[in-house]
């Protein structure tokens, strides 16, 4: 009889702090606590400091003249022009750079990725040898040795290596001819945009009748038909409203084209080959995750090697392969931050360095240069994650 | 009792004493605490955090000269390297003009010039350097501006070397004046007021001109090495000393447009009016002995049979001027039978016999036609 | 008896030897062919790959070693025409590189820390040998703080403690120090210490735990906590030596040791704040590691190096390689966080489960069977937080803190060794450096890999 007063005796006795629900609420409240109060004192401190040292506040400076220059500028900008715009032109910058840097690493990663693996001894060394190097610096050291290593290496623009008198290669970049759009240019882009459409279209339409009739249509040849072609008849037909300005070397540079300045070509090649090293392992182990009847398999079908990779092995490498590709990506847009060592003009360098130097408004330009990283982690985690559903084994 | 086997391997690998270590630091036998124990360390480790927090580690306060005399060598805060000016060899031994004037400050306190240490600072971190007590000198190519000297809590002692922003060039170019550099390519580092007068130079000139700016100087040097811009541009005793830098320094010249002002000079924190005082007159006794060609050769002759009497105040034979400033009266002697007067300093480290070959210009004596120019110690 | 037949047939009664197989098949031809010249796309691949190999290894070999310059005082030795690495440079710059601006008549001290580090790291990463709880005790508890004083010279100014905070206790101690320990501090530390045991306990028992096992565990923490501000506190005669005037290798290591040792505890921690059932600190830990995560660490380095002074009480300036530190301790404990946490979810339910049925506490189960699991799973995924940590402590050169590679980057200003290689010459060593430092780790790691592999299998 007294077993059955055990619980009610034993909760009288056993304290209340020993109550899971009390302790966790406890434990949470004081977390909470903890961080509004470092919150707070930390605002305190700030505003403090902020007085003392005459730093004013808010982001009133954005509108403010910024009086300084920046040499690659995707939109209009002056020294004139205002801070706020000067985020912008670097904030574009280093979307230019993430966004070529990873076109490149990707291709480059599955080209060493497949060849870690190929027959070829040779292939299958080189590749080895590139992903163990290139994994084993500092990206930052990668940079600047292609910055500074091969840049003294360039001849200066009087000496500059000209290919077809149209291109120029000197320690000022690469200089293109400009595109100049004349009269009736807008159809020409507009044939573009048609031909990309059409495309895509039959593209689609060809995967479909292959499935219904099992007959496959030249797509590659078609595509690059309307691709070409249109755009060709609708110049012939506006009468070549598309010249190209030859840059001429004035003076101390060249005048007219379209400079691609060598700090940009240092950070995208430095940022390509270091992620496309850690791309090919991923590609490596995506693949050798596969099974291996897969491939004989597809040999038994009659598929060649070529055949067998692109469309039995590395679609079904994918879903292995698109998680940490992501993260790879990611990686890369941050690593280019690493622009600031190579005066690349890009959101660190012009926005959290110059001007930071300049207001003195540490709090609000770090937490927006924080932010717009954030959110492009987001976005880019967003995409891929998207597109990591549509390839993910659909199992009952 | 309960007893647990942990896994072997577990055992033998590292990293594993950490653990409980990062649960609570707490070391007693796990099987005797079973009460209130998340309560109870989590209480424990916030009582740490805090007793971290508000444990702090500060100085005693005392004047600067106490503090100095009692540590034995004056801090000064320097340059991470900028030749002629502040400059560390292989072997980690600094030479330059703020060096030396470094070296003068000891040389007024203890009578000995290698009684003082170096720091290297970045241009970011040397105010807080200087504001935090870090450093008791900051002589590291300073420019003097109201801002500085009003609002961040600093005091400059004087002007030891006039300068001013110009450009520098490959001879090559051809380029004879500033005003012929429309469309070049400009190197310059980043943050700096330099960055802004070339903005406004070639705003107001109505010349065109492509930037490139580097966080640090020897990116901007090894940038304009490269060729990868025609133009570096800052200070111009900074181009002299950069120039030094290059694969082949004669290949390059200085332009003659000066740009901006640069009064660069000593600078101390405020609060302590003696310590200011010292820095500021130590400045001014070297002037006054070029003025009155005392040098570290004769001063022991002119301390014997100097009849002039402003040379007397000077070595401290005539009158207790040291005694205003808490030093012995020979200070001005100690200064310069040391370091040497203003001019043998100035030609030591960057004047024409030097590497950088930079000639006095507004730095010579104000009877000589330039703007140097001592108080008068009486 | 004969086995010959009249009619002339003749059988052979011994076997014929075996014919060599064809030389197509085996032998230095038959893989080539196999494996270099299978088709056209292969053999294109293969002369391609030669031609590379061809392009790039003999002009390397010619510069490391052939043409190399091994001797000379200044740049006179390194031009000229045909001239390779210029070594002589390196030499010159090596004190630089590996001590900054330490000086020369106390970098033995340094020399110290680097081998005493060698020495416990050697034992405790080579897994036959024993003793590996003294070891990573020394290592990660003792080490730290005997490194902090050969380095710094400790003798740091303790001067007030929590009381003397509110002006309680100063009047009657006065100034005195002893050995550059000062006393007030030490009265001071020690009646906090005691009020706050006394508070502690009382305070727990007064809400039912248990008083006793509170107030010890509050003296261990101060009696730890004092023993470590001890050995900083008391004069050994050591020169002070500031952060500012180190750089080089030291600098490197000293942040990515540091980084990883700070890293670790924080990131167990937020790993379990992750999973906890509580929604409040488990959304706390979130926000934490995705925002750390999500941002560059050059940013973290501004933001170490101009905001965190701003956060502070005023007057309090850490010094820049303090700031830098904090920077990387939370940055790569945010990554050490998704490291611990990949290790426990990899504990099956059942340890859990059985942990609880043994009336384990929550702290027990995690400290005596969780964990040790949790972390030996993940040792491979700690060393490569490790290289990457290594790799971005030459981000720090962007603050103005010289780390080996800015170190390098400043030498290459030195007029006296302005040469056309020296650019090429300091590339090559930092590189060489980095690579066997990053690449030996690497290698660690995939061997801890596949002994734990095995291990499973059994």
């Amino acid at each position: 009889m007294t077993d059955l007063a055990g619980p009610v005796g034993g909760r009288a006795k056993t304290s209340f702090i020993n109550d899971p629900k009390v302790r966790s609420i406890g434990l949470q409240l004081i977390a909470l606590v903890v961080v509004v109060f470092l919150g707070w004192s930390f605002a305190e401190n700030a505003r403090d400091n902020l007085a003392a040292q005459k730093i004013a506040t808010g982001f009133g400076f954005l509108d403010n003249t910024s009086g300084f220059g920046i040499n690659q500028t995707l939109i209009p900008y002056s020294e004139t022009s205002t801070y706020g715009r000067a985020f912008f032109v670097g904030l574009l910058n280093t979307i230019l750079v993430a966004v070529v840097g990873i076109i490149l690493a990707t291709i480059i990663g599955f080209l060493v990725g497949i060849g870690r693996l190929s027959k070829n001894f040779v292939v299958r060394t080189i590749s080895t040898v590139y992903v163990e190097v290139l994994r084993n610096l500092p990206p930052l050291f990668q940079i600047l040795f292609w910055y500074l290593a091969v840049l003294s290496a360039m001849p200066s623009p009087r000496q500059s290596i000209s290919l077809f008198g149209e291109v120029f290669i000197s320690n000022r970049g690469i200089i293109l001819p400009r595109p100049l759009f004349g009269e009736g240019a807008g159809i020409v882009v507009w044939a573009i945009g048609l031909a990309v459409l059409l495309v895509i279209l039959f593209r689609h339409w060809s995967a479909s009748r292959q499935e219904e009739t099992g007959r496959r249509l030249p797509v590659l040849w078609i595509n690059l038909g309307l691709l070409i072609g249109l755009p060709l008849v609708a110049m012939i037909v506006t009468g070549f409203p598309i010249s190209f300005e030859t840059p001429e070397l004035k003076g101390f540079n060249f005048v007219g084209g379209v400079q691609v300045i060598p700090e940009f070509v240092a950070l995208t090649v430095a940022l390509a080959t270091y992620t496309a090293a850690f791309i090919a392992e991923n590609v490596r182990s995506g693949i050798q995750s596969v099974s291996h009847g897969q491939s004989e398999a597809a040999h038994s079908l009659g598929l060649r090697n070529g055949q067998t990779l692109r469309l039995v092995i590395i679609p079904q490498a994918m879903r292995v392969i698109i998680p940490p590709l992501t993260s790879q990506y990611l990686n890369l847009t941050k690593n280019s931050s690493l622009a600031v060592g190579i005066g690349y003009p890009d959101l660190v360098a012009v926005f959290a360095g110059t001007a930071l130097n300049q207001t003195g408004q540490a709090i609000e330009i770090i937490a927006i240069t924080m932010g717009v990283y954030l959110l492009l982690s987001i976005i880019t985690a967003t995409i891929m994650n998207a597109y990591n559903r549509r390839v993910a084994l659909v199992e009952r | 009792m309960l007893r647990f086997r942990m896994p072997s391997a577990a055992c033998e690998l590292p990293f594993l004493s950490l653990v409980p270590l990062a649960l609570a630091a707490d070391t007693s036998a796990p099987i005797r605490m079973k009460k209130a124990a998340i309560m109870k360390r989590l209480l424990s480790t916030f009582a740490l955090a805090g007793a971290m927090g508000l444990c702090a580690f500060g100085a005693q306060a005392a004047t600067k000269l106490e503090q100095v005399k009692s540590k034995g060598f004056v801090q000064c805060g320097v340059s991470q390297g900028l030749p002629g000016f502040s400059n560390p060899n292989d072997k980690g031994e600094w030479s330059g003009l703020d060096v030396e004037f470094c070296r003068a400050v000891a040389a007024a306190i203890f009578g000995d010039p290698t009684k003082v240490k170096f720091t290297p600072l970045s241009a970011k971190d040397r105010f807080t350097a200087l504001q935090s007590g870090d450093i008791d000198v900051l002589s590291r190519n300073t420019t003097w501006t109201i801002t500085r000297d009003t609002s961040l809590g600093l005091n400059f002692t004087g002007v030891t070397y006039y300068d001013g922003q110009g450009f520098m060039i490959r001879k090559d170019k051809k380029v004879n004046s500033a005003l012929e550099l429309s469309g070049a390519s400009v190197c310059t580092q980043t943050g700096t007021t330099t960055e802004q007068n070339l903005a406004d130079f070639f705003r107001a000139n109505n010349m065109t001109y492509e930037v490139i700016a580097f966080a640090t100087n020897d990116e901007v040097v090894k940038a304009y090495d490269a060729g990868r811009c025609d133009v570096l541009t800052t200070d111009r005793s900074g181009l002299a000393g950069e120039r030094l830098k290059l694969t082949n320094p004669d290949d390059h010249i200085v332009l003659p447009e000066i740009i901006s002002k640069e009064p660069l000079g000593p600078v101390v924190a405020h609060g302590d009016d003696q310590w200011f005082d010292i820095v500021k007159w130590v400045l001014n006794a070297q002037l006054i002995a070029e003025e009155l060609g005392v040098t570290s050769q004769n001063v022991d002759e002119q301390v014997k049979s100097a009849t002039n009497p402003e040379i007397k105040r000077l070595v401290g034979t005539e009158g207790k001027y040291g005694e205003g400033l808490g030093l012995g009266n020979d200070w001005g002697y100690l200064i310069i039978k040391n370091v040497g007067n203003y001019g043998e300093m100035y030609d030591r480290t960057v004047g024409p016999d030097t590497p950088l070959k930079l000639s006095r210009g507004l730095n010579a004596l104000w009877n000589k036609g330039g703007i140097q120019y001592g108080m008068p110690i009486r | 008896m004969s086995m010959t037949f009249d009619d002339g047939t003749f059988i052979r009664n011994e076997m014929a030897p075996a014919l060599p197989p064809p030389t197509q098949r085996i032998g230095a031809v038959a893989w080539m062919r196999e494996n270099l010249f299978s088709g056209v796309l292969n053999t294109t691949l293969t002369v391609l790959g030669i031609l590379l190999v061809a392009w790039v290894v003999p002009p390397f070999i010619r510069f490391m070693f052939l043409d190399a310059v091994w001797t000379g005082e200044n740049r006179e030795a390194c031009l000229g025409p045909q001239v390779g690495a210029c070594w002589p440079f390196i030499h010159a710059k090596f004190g630089q590189l590996i001590y900054g601006f330490y000086p020369i008549a106390e970098r033995w001290r340094v020399d110290i820390v680097f081998a005493a580090g060698v020495l416990l790291l050697v034992p405790l990463l080579v897994p036959s040998l024993p003793f590996k709880r003294l070891t990573s005790f020394l290592f990660f508890v003792v080490y730290p703080v005997v490194a902090f004083v050969l380095l710094t010279g400790g003798n740091i100014d303790a001067s007030a403690f929590l009381l003397e905070r509110f002006g309680l206790i100063g009047s009657f101690v006065g100034d005195a120090a002893i050995g550059g320990i000062n006393l007030v501090f030490w009265v001071d530390y020690v009646l906090t210490a005691l009020l706050a045991i006394v508070a502690m306990g009382g305070l727990i028992a007064l809400l039912g735990g248990s008083g006793r096992s509170a107030a010890l565990s509050t003296f261990w923490v101060f009696l730890a906590l004092g023993l470590v501000i001890f050995a900083w506190d008391v004069d050994v005669g050591l020169e002070y030596v500031e952060t500012r005037q180190w750089g080089g290798l030291l600098v490197t290591l000293v942040i990515a040791v540091t980084g990883i040792v700070a890293s670790l505890p924080l990131g167990i921690v937020l790993a379990l704040g992750r999973r906890s059932q509580m929604p409040i600190v488990r959304l706390l830990s979130v926000i934490f590691i995705e925002f750390w995560r999500g941002v560059p660490l050059i940013t973290v380095l501004f933001f170490a190096t101009y905001m965190l002074p701003l956060f502070l009480p005023q007057g309090a300036n850490p010094d820049a390689l303090l700031r830098a530190l904090v920077g990387v301790a939370l940055f790569s404990a945010a990554y050490m966080a998704e490291v611990v946490r990949g290790g426990l979810q990899a504990i099956p339910k059942g340890q859990y489960e059985g942990a609880m049925a043994m009336g384990l506490t929550w702290s027990q189960m995690m400290r005596l069977i969780i964990l040790p699991q949790a972390l030996t799973l993940v040792i491979p995924g700690i060393v490569n937080s490790f290289i990457s940590l290594f790799k971005d402590t030459t981000l720090v050169l962007i603050v103005s803190i010289f780390d080996f590679l800015g170190q390098l980057r400043a030498s290459f200003t030195d007029p006296n060794w302005a040469t056309p290689v020296t650019l090429y010459t300091g590339f090559a060593f930092a590189g060489v450096v980095y690579f066997l430092f990053c690449f030996g780790m690497s290698r660690y790691s995939l061997f801890v890999e596949r002994r734990l592999n095995t291990s499973h299998r059994h």
